[in-house]
């Protein structure tokens, strides 16, 4: 119960600073991107800012033996510069040069009650799991394939 | 046109940060949008409540703000209906074959000094600057 309620509160902390960062709004993501236009930097600006306090917070917390409400860390370990990362993120960024929302933008806008943030976030799960299940049937027929 | 808002992004920025800082001490985890909706479907899985519950408190937020500050909160999406519903497709699949969006790569990973998040992060921001500059001063808009 505690690491669901500490776990909600920090979505606010996350969601509070989307909000006021501009993260989610789609028109100024688009100009952000839009260097040879209407270039809005308030982006680089919001990426520069969360990198500096991530990167001395983790250091930080990174440094003790776990975390406070669960066993261990939950590192990833993949390490391979690989095809589906490459490509997925080349894709992924087709996709928010198109709209201007992504993923950690669209659940934020959710709360400004906007329709056509609905209709993105109704979308883009609908993507997260047909590639899910793409994958796990890849991963079935490559398990019967070696059996 | 949208405003430079140097302040509300450097304060806005800070504060994704520091969620990202919290929700590795408290629960361990990496705070990445997609990673954590992966984990959502199916619900009920062991560790299913703390990522609903991130998800709601992020929604939860803005509406909050929408009832205490005066100022709305910009929103703008100036690109047609179809277009938000075809990109949602495209990020959902790239995002989750990626293994993470902005958040996830961007700044957690990044802050983790991760080749494959460096790797990530520099593709995805190069394909969306390739693709609103075709949209926009190739093709003349959607």
């Amino acid at each position: 119960m505690k690491r669901t309620i500490v776990a909600g509160l920090i979505g606010l902390v996350f969601g509070a600073g989307i909000a006021l960062s501009g993260m989610a709004n789609p028109a100024k993501v688009l100009n952000f991107f839009d260097v040879a236009g209407q270039w809005d930097p308030s982006l680089l600006v919001v990426m520069v800012s969360a990198l500096a306090v991530a990167f001395v917070g983790y250091r930080l917390v990174l440094r003790r033996p776990g975390p406070l409400l669960e066993p261990s860390f939950h590192l990833p370990t993949n390490r391979r510069i690989d095809l589906p990362l490459v490509g997925g993120s080349a894709v992924f960024g087709l996709g928010w040069g198109i709209s201007g929302f992504c993923p950690g933008g669209a659940i934020p806008a959710l709360g400004l009650g906007e329709a056509t943030a609905w209709a993105f976030v109704g979308s883009m799960l609908t993507g997260l799991f047909i590639a899910r299940s793409i994958r796990q049937a890849n991963a079935a027929s490559a398990a019967t394939k070696t059996a | 046109m949208t405003e430079f808002t140097p302040v509300l992004s450097l304060v806005g920025g800070a504060l994704i940060g520091l969620s990202a800082v919290l929700l590795m001490a408290t629960h361990g985890r990496i705070a990445g949008m997609t990673g954590i909706l992966t984990g959502l479907i199916p619900p009920g899985s062991t560790d299913w409540a703390w990522r609903a519950a991130f998800v709601a408190g992020a929604i939860i937020a803005p509406m909050l703000m929408l009832q205490v500050s005066e100022t709305a909160i910009a929103f703008d999406s100036p690109v047609p209906m179809p277009w938000v519903i075809i990109s949602g497709l495209i990020v959902g699949g790239g995002a989750y074959f990626g293994s993470g969006c902005t958040s996830g790569h961007g700044v957690c990973g990044l802050a983790r000094l991760s080749p494959r998040s460096l790797v990530a992060t520099l593709t995805f921001l190069g394909s969306a600057i390739a693709t609103v500059f075709v949209i926009r001063h190739v093709l003349g808009g959607l």
